[in-house]
């Protein structure tokens, strides 16, 4: 996590999507998937028009496609329980090229697929204009518990500590000749991970004291203070709104 | 003003034992005055960390009286102390714990209530004395150690302390970051108390020294002149690097 200047996911850019504030874009990621859950799944079309709705937002964004594609492979041990669906479903058969497929699971396959997708893709958006410090900041402004925000905040910036420290172990035991195989060395690595947590639970209680040395009284200080004007609001919203216009099209068409 | 005639730290009759009964403090008194740049010496187990931690009121509940410039170590006003004293640790990652340099050097003003430009310009300030001012919007770990450790300074002077505190400074530092984090200290305006191992280096920087051994001060004096004592140093597990002669160093440059 948090690796080189900015997350792997992160694609630098001063388009007016990455410009807008971080708790805006969540707010609307979550409302925009939320429509898209919504929509009965006989709705074809209705997707094809979230796609589109998607890829206006990434043109704005200046996401190439290629980018957003790639990033989206992450679904794929996922979808892989959708292409199950069809083979062990029940009800209604249908023959296609030879094969025996459930309707029933022919339309559960399609619904994971192209809501998961949307989902997906509309997360890889949000990662890819959004620094993951200033998600935090956004989930901090949306109200979520602060101590949640504060640990996760410490994973961004401990996460690479921590690996450096693991990685030190592992040089230190190969270094004695030692060889992870087999059941036989379980042991060492358990006592390793061990020595790990005991190692992180110390800096933990390290870190702890040079904060409150630093005035810490158990709520971290407002530094950046993102507020959102109405525009910023209205232009985000954009999205989840003209998805939930589709949706209703879906329900009553 | 005369330097000495204000005391920035004062310590005295302090006296401390773990909830475990180890006993690491035995009745420490000393005074620093402002301007002062102070080494505290000694070897390991003598006491030195858990005297630093009463400085700022993190341990406390042994016996006797910590001031700093003159307001009482106590609960009432411990957020005014932890603002007065500003502690370096030893390892500059866990001194850091923001995602930015520049989150983590506003973290201390902060929490004091300082806001927006005003905020700002303290931080930049501070970033200013340590010559980082151009990694503000680096994360702290793509920073080689000597840069970190004076982010660390960094972090501790933007909330303008009265005493800065400096735990083992120049440890892990190659020497020419050491060469620059000693110019650094050099040309700041503030009290200085410096725990170390490193005897040359308190020499270069501190024209005092206190010797803390067996949890008491056992020797206070010009450091020049303690580091000459042969039998004062072998007493105190205290040895200079080989080669080293402390009465053949010129004298340290004048405060910058």
């Amino acid at each position: 996590m948090g690796a080189g200047h900015s997350h792997r996911l992160y694609r630098h850019g001063h388009s007016p999507v990455h410009a807008l504030p971080p708790h805006t874009k969540l707010a609307a990621v979550l409302a925009f998937v939320i429509v898209v859950v919504s929509t009965p799944r006989e709705a074809m079309w209705a997707f094809a028009a979230y796609a589109v709705l998607l890829g206006v937002v990434a043109y704005a964004a200046r996401v190439p496609a290629g980018f957003l594609l790639k990033r989206l492979l992450i679904e794929v041990p996922f979808v892989a329980f959708a292409v199950l669906l069809p083979f062990v479903a029940e009800g209604e058969r249908v023959d296609v090229l030879g094969l025996s497929l459930s309707v029933n699971g022919l339309w559960g396959a399609w619904n994971v697929l192209a809501k998961g997708t949307l989902g997906v893709a509309a997360s890889v958006l949000l990662a890819a204009t959004t620094e993951l410090r200033e998600l935090l900041h956004g989930l901090q402004r949306l109200k979520l518990p602060p101590l949640l925000v504060q640990i996760a905040s410490f994973m961004v910036r401990y996460g690479d500590v921590i690996t450096d420290e693991m990685r030190r172990m592992r040089i230190a035991r190969e270094s004695r000749g030692f060889e992870a195989r087999g059941i036989r060395h379980w042991g060492v690595l358990a006592k390793s991970a061990g020595a790990l947590f005991i190692r992180s639970y110390e800096r933990g209680e390290r870190v702890h004291l040079a904060m409150v040395s630093r005035g810490y009284t158990g709520v971290m200080p407002v530094i950046d203070d993102v507020a959102a004007s109405r525009a910023q609001w209205s232009y985000a919203l954009t999205l989840p709104c003209a998805a939930l216009v589709v949706c209703l099209l879906g329900w009553t068409l | 003003m005369d330097p000495v005639s204000t005391a920035s730290l004062e310590v005295s009759g302090l006296a401390f034992a773990y909830p475990d009964g180890h006993q690491a403090l035995f009745g420490v008194d000393f005074t620093i005055g402002r301007g002062e740049r102070v080494a505290l010496l000694g070897p390991n187990g003598a006491g030195k960390t858990t005297l630093v931690l009463h400085l700022n009121g993190i341990l406390t509940g042994g016996a006797g009286t910590v001031r700093v410039a003159g307001l009482e170590v106590g609960k009432r006003n411990m957020a005014e102390i932890r603002r007065r004293v500003g502690i370096v640790f030893q390892d500059p990652d866990d001194q850091l714990f923001m995602p930015t340099v520049r989150e983590d050097v506003a973290f201390g003003p902060a929490a004091a209530g300082l806001k927006g430009a005003e905020l700002e310009a303290r931080v930049d300030r501070a970033l200013e004395r340590v010559g980082m001012a151009e990694f503000k919007d680096r994360p702290p770990h793509h920073l080689s150690f000597g840069q970190r450790r004076r982010v660390a300074v960094a972090t501790v002077l933007a909330m303008e302390p009265e005493i800065l505190v400096l735990d083992e400074p120049s440890s892990n530092l190659d020497p020419a970051s050491r060469r620059e984090l000693a110019d650094i200290l050099r040309s700041l305006d503030v009290t200085v108390l410096m725990v170390t191992h490193d005897l040359p280096y308190a020499l270069e920087l501190c024209p005092r020294s206190l010797v803390l051994s067996d949890g008491v001060i056992a020797a206070d004096g010009p450091t020049g002149d303690l580091l000459a004592d042969d039998a004062l140093m072998r007493a105190h597990r205290l040895e200079l690097p080989y080669g080293f002669d402390p009465r053949s160093v010129p004298a340290p440059p004048a405060r910058g």
